[in-house]
């Protein structure tokens, strides 16, 4: 699992932001489009290419993608 | 005045009520016998089944452990099962899924528990006629997939609906029999099913406000709706959706 591919699974969640502005740093929840219902996508999203259950508390909790990759890797072990 | 005058009372009627063990089904079996009926409470978990039958204010005429996505077990609990004065079924398992993940797998899960299990059972327990003249089933549905359709809930609400219109079927070809099937609709209620964490606490605080009663619904308003459903005051109603949601689909 590296971060790069996250940010591409996390970037193809979007619609309106320029997938070249996410970066790893990226404070997500800061994003104009961003709605409970990306929340969900991002949820659904980690349980289909990594087999991970995440929570709505994981995605609380993280302020970075790196904060939320974290999380997933860590879940995975 | 008639002191004992009761519309509602349940008494001298046997009824079944699946997913028994938790949420809606377990307040329902409750409050079932609590109106007077003997339940016969079916889940998939024997210790959380005997902690309802341990609460029922009449006897359970059985504690049947089945799991309804098992075409057998359904086939063992309708074996297994008295003659019927009314069935509730509440057996059923939720999603927040956006459509564009509700692969063919996940939609086969959502339907194999909350459309294929229920009308399975619904069809053996007619066509083996358990289910007696004047007999009431009440499916526990939704107003996800029929009178709301909040993103995220569509695999979910697929399967409500197809319950919601099987009801309406079952109604027209079992009146003949004098059977009413109808249906409830809830909106959120306050049970396990909804803290499993996809929704966080806060968020589900905050859409509590949408409701314009204020507030989620808890187990027991869905119990007395089904109560209202078997009981006799419902005599001339079939094929119904009876929505219970504080409001929240006007």
């Amino acid at each position: 699992m590296n971060i790069q591919e996250f940010i591409e699974n996390f970037a193809a969640q979007l619609d309106e932001t320029e997938p070249d502005t996410i970066k790893a740093d990226t404070r997500f929840k800061e994003l104009d489009e961003w709605s409970s219902l990306t929340a969900l996508s991002i949820i659904a999203m980690v349980d289909d290419e990594y087999d991970v259950i995440i929570k709505g508390n994981d995605i609380l909790k993280s302020d970075t993608i790196q904060d939320l990759f974290d999380i997933v890797e860590k879940k995975r072990h | 005045m008639e002191s004992n005058y009761n519309p509602f009372s349940l008494a001298g009627k046997t009824v079944l009520v699946t997913g028994a063990s938790s949420g809606i089904g377990r307040e329902t079996a409750i409050a079932c016998s609590r109106m007077g009926a003997t339940v016969v409470i079916n889940g998939r978990d024997a210790e959380r089944l005997q902690q309802t039958a341990s609460q029922l204010a009449v006897p359970a005429a059985g504690q049947l452990v089945a799991d309804l996505t098992s075409v057998d077990d359904v086939k063992g609990l309708v074996a297994a099962l008295p003659p019927l004065d009314g069935a509730v079924l509440c057996a059923g398992n939720s999603t927040t899924l956006p459509l564009q993940f509700g692969s063919r797998e996940k939609f086969d899960e959502m339907f194999n528990i909350n459309f294929f299990a229920p009308v399975e059972l619904l069809r053996l327990m007619y066509k083996k006629k358990i289910l007696q003249k004047g007999a009431s089933v009440v499916m526990i549905a939704s107003i996800g997939g029929t009178h709301s359709f909040m993103p995220g809930n569509g695999v979910y609400g697929a399967s409500k609906a197809a319950l919601n219109s099987v009801m309406r079927y079952a109604a027209r070809e079992f009146a003949p029999r004098k059977v009413r099937v109808n249906s409830i609709c809830p909106g959120m209620v306050d049970t396990p099913l909804i803290h499993r964490g996809t929704i966080t606490e806060e968020q589900l605080a905050e859409d509590a406000k949408r409701y314009p009663l204020g507030r989620y619904g808890q187990p027991a308003d869905i119990a007395n709706g089904a109560i209202y459903l078997l009981s006799d005051a419902s005599s001339w109603l079939t094929g119904h959706d009876l929505v219970i949601d504080g409001g929240f689909s006007v």
